[in-house]
C-alpha cells in the first residue's frame, strides 16, 4: 500500500504513460504499483502523438491488402449483425464493424497520421472496447474484408504511440521481462510442477514430469496462469500424459510458456521474442512436436501467427511432426486407445461446447472437439450458430483483463449467455482459458445457473486407469 | 463533336480502363507481403482462393448471401444488368462491328429495354436501403451516391437515347460521354472492386486455405 501511494504521488517518477514498452522488472513493478492505472490513464490524456513516427509506420506496414479493404468497402453494412457488440448493444449502428474501422484506422490513413490525443483515445476505446478481434465479421463481408485483422493492426499503431489499456501494457511487459504472461520464472514453474507431482503421486504411482528430456516426442507448453493460479491443471496434464504412456517433456528454460498478451497489446517485436523462445526450446530439446495447453490465443500466437513473427517462410512452427493444440492430442490418444474412457461415466446431463475463435474459425480444429464430445457426453447440444460461425465468448482479444472496458465486455457477454441458454444445457465444455474465464464471468454477472469446465478434469473423471497403474492400497 | 466522342475518346477510355485495371491488379499483388499479411502465399492456397470467389459469385451460396436474401437479389440484379446490358446490347454491337469488325450474341432490343428498367428498380432499391436502414445510413457518404450515379448514368442516358427523348443527337453524345466516364472512373474509384473484388477474395481465401484451417480441410466458412 505504501508503495502504491508513493507511485500515485511521486512527482519525480518518469511518466508511466509513454511510447516505450516496459522492458525491465523495475519499470514493471512501478507500473504494477499504480493500482488500476489511475495515474497511467491520467497521464495518457496528456500524451503527445508522434505524428512523424505514425506516418512512417504506415508507410512501411500499411500495404495493399488493407489499403484495398479500406478503399473498396461498399458501405453495405452486411457486417453489422455479425458482430457480437452490435447485437449486445441493441443493434447500435455505431457498432457496425465497418463503421468502427473506417472511423479509426480509415481516418488515421486518410490524415496520414496527423491525429491528436483525443482521436487516439477514440481509437483505443474502439480497438479494445468494441472489438475482440474475433474475425467473425470478415467471413460475412462480400469483399472478404477482415476487420478483426485490421483491428489487430490498429492496436499495433495505438500501442506504438503509447495508447494501450493499462493491463495490456503490463501484459506485454511481462512477456518482455519473463517471457511469460505473468511474473513466473522457469524456476517457479518447475518448482510448482514438482510440488504437484509430489501431491498427486500417491494416487498415480510412478507419476513424473520429464524435464528437459532431449528427443522427446512431445514438448508440452503451458499458460502461466496454470502454475500461478491453477496448478492442478498441470497435475491433470501430467496424469493424462502418464496414463496415455506419452513420451513427453517440459523445458526448464524460456519457452515453457506459450501465450502472448503482447499479441492482444499489439507489441509485435515482443510477440516475436515470445514465440522465438518457444521455438528455441523445441530446437534445443530436439523434440518431435509441440503440444500446447487448453488455450486458444496461445495456439494462435505460437502456432498460427507465430511462425510469421519468427520469420519462418513456410508459415509453420519447427518440429518434424505438426504442432498440436491440446484437443488434437486428446483426440489422438482417444482414437488410438492409448487413453480409454469408461462409457458408463459419460456425462448424462445436456452439455454444450464453446468453439474458441482462435483455433476453430482461425485454425479449423472444428471437428476435433466434436469428436471428443462423442466420447465424453451422451447429450451433446450444439450452440447456434456454431463451428466457424460461432460467436466470440466475449472475452477474447484480452477483453477479460481490461478494467477500463469491463462494462463493455460485460454487455458483450450477453450474446454468449443467450446462446448457452438456448441450448438448454447447464454445462459448458470450454477448452480455452479465455473462453473459460468469460463463461465464468458471465455466470457471475448474469447468474444463469451454469457450470463450465476444461477437458482435462472431465477426462480424468472418465478415464480407465489400467490395473498396473493403480496405487497398491 | 459526335465524331470525337464516338471515335478517339472511346479508344482513350477503353485504354485507360484496361491499363488502369491491369495496374491495379499488379499493384495489389506486388503489395502483398507474406510476413506482414501473415500468409505463406503458395500454390497450396489456390483451392481456397477459388472457393472464396465462387461462393460469393453465386447468389445464396455463402452464408451471408443467405442471411440477407432481399439485398442479395437486389445487388445481383444490379450487377447482372450492369454487365449484361452494355455487352450484349444490339446498339453497342453494331458499333463494335463497324469499328473493329467484332460482334457477338445480342439481346433483343425489347429484352434490353426491360433489363434497363429492372436495373433502375435495383438502383432505386439500393438507394432506398441506404436511406432507410440505419446501419447503412451511418456508413453512407456522398461518395457512395456518386459511384451509384456514375454507374447509373449510362443507363439513364442510353434509355433516353433509345426512346428518342429530347434531342436524340445531344442525348446520344451525353450517353456516350457517360459511358466513357464510367469506364475511366472504374480504375480510379472504388468501382475498382471490378477487379479488386477478385483480388481481395482470393487473398482471404488463401489466408483461410493456408493458415486458418485449410490444412484440416476446413477454412471454408463462407
Ligand atoms: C463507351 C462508349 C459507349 C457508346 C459509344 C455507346 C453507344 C450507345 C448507342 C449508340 C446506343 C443506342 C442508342 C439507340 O438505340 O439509339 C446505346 C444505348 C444504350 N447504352 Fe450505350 N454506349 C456506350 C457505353 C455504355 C455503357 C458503359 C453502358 C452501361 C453501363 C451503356 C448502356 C446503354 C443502355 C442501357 C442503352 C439503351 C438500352 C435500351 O434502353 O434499349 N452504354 N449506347
Ligand atoms: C464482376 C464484377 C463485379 C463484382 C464481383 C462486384 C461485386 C460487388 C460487391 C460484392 C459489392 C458489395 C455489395 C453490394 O453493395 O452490392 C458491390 C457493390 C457495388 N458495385 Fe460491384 N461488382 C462488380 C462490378 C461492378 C461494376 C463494373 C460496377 C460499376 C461500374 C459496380 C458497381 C457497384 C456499386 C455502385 C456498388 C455499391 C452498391 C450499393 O450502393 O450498395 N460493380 N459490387
Ligand atoms: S460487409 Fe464488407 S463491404 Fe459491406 S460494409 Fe461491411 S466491410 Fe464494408
Ligand atoms: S472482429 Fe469480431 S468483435 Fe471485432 S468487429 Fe468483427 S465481429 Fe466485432
Amino acid at each position: 500500500m505504501a508503495e502504491e501511494a508513493a507511485v500515485a504521488n511521486d512527482q519525480n517518477l518518469p511518466p508511466l504513460a509513454n511510447r516505450t514498452p516496459v522492458k525491465t522488472e523495475e519499470a514493471l513493478k512501478t507500473l504494477l504499483a499504480d493500482r488500476g492505472g489511475k495515474r497511467y490513464y491520467a497521464e495518457l490524456k496528456e500524451l503527445d502523438v508522434d505524428k512523424e513516427a505514425l506516418k512512417k509506420t504506415l508507410d512501411m506496414t500499411f500495404k495493399s491488402r488493407m489499403k484495398t479493404w479500406l478503399e473498396i468497402c461498399a458501405h453495405c453494412a452486411m457486417c453489422a449483425e455479425t458482430c457480437l457488440y452490435y447485437i449486445a448493444n441493441d443493434r447500435d449502428p455505431k457498432q457496425t464493424p465497418s463503421y468502427k474501422i473506417q472511423t479509426t484506422l480509415g481516418e488515421i490513413v486518410k490524415r496520414k497520421g496527423d491525429v491528436d490525443n483525443a482521436f487516439m483515445h477514440y481509437c483505443m476505446d474502439t480497438a479494445w472496447g468494441k472489438c475482440t478481434c474475433c474475425t467473425r465479421c470478415g467471413i460475412y463481408c462480400p469483399f472478404g474484408i477482415d476487420m478483426g485483422v485490421m483491428f489487430g493492426y490498429l492496436r499495433g499503431l495505438c500501442y506504438s504511440q503509447g495508447f494501450v489499456p493499462f493491463e495490456l501494457k503490463i501484459g506485454a511487459g511481462m512477456h518482455w521481462v519473463y517471457n511469460a504472461q505473468m511474473d513466473v520464472t522457469p524456476t517457479d514453474y518447475i518448482e510448482t510442477v514438482e510440488w504437484m507431482v509430489e501431491e498427486w503421486e500417491e494416487y498415480y504411482p510412478g507419476l513424473t514430469v520429464p524435464v528437459d528430456k532431449e528427443g522427446a516426442d512431445i514438448m508440452y507448453v503451458v499458460n502461466a496462469r496454470e502454475p500461478k493460479h491453477y496448478p492442478e491443471d498441470l497435475a491433470e496434464a501430467a496424469v493424462l500424459f502418464h496414463l496415455a504412456g506419452a513420451d513427453w517433456t517440459i523445458p526448464s528454460t524460456v519457452g515453457w510458456e506459450g501465450t502472448s498478451l503482447a499479441m492482444f497489446a499489439g507489441d509485435w517485436p515482443c510477440c516475436t521474442q515470445q514465440v522465438k523462445g518457444v521455438y528455441s526450446a523445441m530446437e534445443r530439446l530436439k523434440v518431435k512436436r509441440y503440444v500446447g495447453t487448453e488455450c486458444g490465443h496461445q495456439h494462435r500466437a505460437t502456432i498460427t501467427e507465430g511462425p510469421y513473427w519468427a520469420g519462418r517462410k513456410d508459415g509453420l512452427p519447427p518440429g518434424e511432426k505438426p504442432s498440436l493444440h491440446y484437443v488434437e492430442w486428446v483426440l489422438e490418444v482417444l482414437k488410438s486407445g492409448a487413453l480409454k474412457l469408461d462409457p458408463a461415466k459419460k456425462i448424462k446431463e445436456p452439455v454444450t461446447l464453446q468453439d474458441p475463435c482462435n483455433y476453430i474459425r482461425n485454425h479449423g480444429l472444428t471437428n476435433v472437439t466434436r469428436e471428443i464430445m462423442s466420447y465424453i457426453a451422451e447429450d451433446f447440444r450444439e450452440m447456434s450458430p456454431n463451428r466457424e460461425h460461432n460467436f466470440c465468448c466475449g472475452g477474447g482479444g484480452g477483453l477479460n483483463g481490461i478494467g477500463l472496458y469491463r462494462k463493455e465486455r460485460d454487455i458483450g457477454l450477453k450474446v454468449k449467455r443467450d446462446q448457452i441458454l438456448a441450448t438448454g444445457a447447464k454445462f459448458v465444455v470450454s477448452p480455452c482459458h479465455n473462453c473459460w474465464d468469460a463463461i465464468r464471468d458471465l455466470e457471475e454477472v448474469y447468474e444463469i445457473g451454469i457450470t463450465w469446465s476444461f477437458l482435462k478434469p472431465i477426462l480424468l473423471k472418465q478415464v480407465i486407469v489400467p490395473d498396473h497403474m493403480k496405487p497398491k492400497e | 463533336m459526335y465524331e470525337f466522342v464516338s471515335g478517339p475518346l472511346v479508344w482513350i477510355s477503353f485504354g485507360i480502363f484496361f491499363v488502369g485495371l491491369l495496374v491495379r491488379v499488379i499493384a495489389y499483388v506486388k503489395g502483398l507481403d507474406w510476413q506482414k499479411d501473415r500468409v505463406a502465399y503458395s500454390a497450396a492456397g489456390i483451392p481456397g482462393a477459388v472457393k472464396s470467389i465462387v461462393y460469393w459469385l453465386i447468389p445464396f451460396k455463402s452464408q451471408a448471401w443467405r442471411d440477407n436474401p432481399v439485398f442479395t437479389i437486389g445487388t445481383f440484379v444490379f450487377h447482372l444488368c450492369l454487365l449484361a446490358v452494355p455487352i450484349f446490347l444490339l446498339g453497342h454491337n453494331i458499333l463494335w462491328d463497324e469499328s473493329w469488325g467484332i460482334s457477338w450474341w445480342t439481346l433483343s432490343d425489347m429484352t434490353a429495354d426491360w433489363l434497363t428498367l429492372l436495373f433502375f428498380a435495383a438502383v432505386v432499391f439500393l438507394i432506398i436501403r441506404r436511406i432507410v436502414n440505419p446501419d447503412v445510413r451511418l456508413l453512407t457518404t456522398g461518395y457512395d451516391y456518386l459511384i451509384i450515379a456514375i454507374a447509373a448514368a449510362p443507363f439513364v442516358t442510353g434509355y433516353m437515347a433509345y426512346h428518342q427523348w429530347f434531342d436524340y443527337k445531344t442525348i446520344l453524345i451525353i450517353h456516350i460521354l457517360a459511358g466513357e466516364l464510367m469506364l475511366i472512373a472504374i480504375p480510379f474509384t472504388k468501382l475498382s472492386h471490378f477487379v479488386l473484388f477478385f483480388c481481395s477474395r482470393a487473398q482471404l481465401g488463401m489466408d483461410y486455405g493456408i493458415k486458418r484451417g485449410g490444412r484440416y480441410g476446413r477454412g471454408i466458412c463462407w
